[in-house]
């Protein structure tokens, strides 16, 4: 039988692989933006249980905006990225500090 | 086992496995591929739990515009791949424990939540004799229309955000001028030759 508790384990692991992922690959800034998208999805696995769970459908409203906001953020974070290779000509993590204004 | 669990462990095994190979993959086209298996069966997961419209929103969503956006990124910049790999290992200690750390505090708190009792198989969210979608649409434009139109107006501003940022200002931009258009004449745009017979220019 498939409860509640099954989803949640699996969003769990789903998130925490995301959190490894941005430790692993710290120099690759694009694996860490997949990373995020991961973690954006185990929340949004548990947003969904939860709704089946209550019986409410607030909670698929929620993943949605979530979905939305996931959307946007990859957008903008891969115009950054392609700013950045432009101006560098590469995508090493460690020289971002360096940017200025 | 019902077809049902045999369904989600099938789905959340392979997610599990190939949200792995995403951070584990040595050429970021291979993460973007199983970036787009994950979000498959997530989306398989979705439709288990009786979301059918958030489920095929994923797909439209991830696979078709995040995930190529992201292929498309990753084919466009010319990035030494082999140089970014250098030193994968070294944070493996680090990052293993912290993964591992916040992995069982959260399986504890499940595990020692009183409220979250397992009423064994999920209902689905749907009131009965409704689709999901329409369901879905009659909570979100009703009682979550200012949320959704804020959603909307994210969108537009990434979209704005992420254009500002990728425009280059040409040095010689082919635009066109009305004025100049208007002000050509006969005499500047045109100019007659004699030529004789037999020769060139």
């Amino acid at each position: 039988m498939i409860g509640l508790t099954h989803y949640l384990t699996l969003a769990a692991i789903l998130f925490t692989i995301g959190v490894f992922g941005i430790f692993l690959n710290r120099k690759n800034v694009i694996i860490i933006l997949m990373s995020i998208e991961l973690m954006l999805l185990a929340v949004n696995i548990n947003l969904v249980a939860f709704s089946a769970y209550l019986g409410d459908l607030v909670g698929q409203v929620f993943a949605l905006l979530v979905l939305t906001v996931a959307a946007g953020e990859a957008a903008i974070g891969l115009a950054i990225l392609v700013v950045y290779f432009r101006n560098r000509g590469g995508i090493a993590i460690e020289d971002v500090s360096q940017m200025k204004g | 086992m019902t077809l049902t669990s045999l369904a989600f462990y099938l789905f959340a095994s392979v997610s599990v496995a190939s949200a792995f190979m995403v951070i584990a993959a040595r050429n970021p086209v291979y993460s973007v591929l199983f970036l787009i298996l994950t979000f498959f069966n997530s989306a398989g997961l979705f439709v288990l739990l009786g979301a059918e419209f958030l489920a095929l929103i994923l797909v439209v969503v991830y696979v078709g515009a995040v995930a190529v956006l992201f292929l498309f990124i990753v084919m466009m910049l010319d990035i030494d791949f082999a140089e970014l790999n250098e030193g994968f290992l070294q944070y493996m200690p680090i990052g293993a424990t912290v993964g591992l750390i916040l992995l069982l505090e959260l399986l504890l708190v499940f595990g020692a939540s009183s409220t979250l009792v397992d009423k064994g198989q999920l209902p689905s969210a749907t009131p009965e004799g409704m689709t999901n979608a329409e369901a879905l649409g009659r909570v979100l434009y009703t009682d979550y229309i200012f949320l959704f139109q804020t959603a909307g107006a994210i969108l537009l501003v990434a979209m704005i955000g992420a254009i500002v940022l990728t425009l280059v200002k040409s040095n010689n931009p082919k635009r066109q001028d009305i004025a100049k258009q208007n002000a050509r004449t006969r005499e500047d745009a045109v100019e007659l030759v004699d030529i004789k017979p037999g020769e060139g220019i």
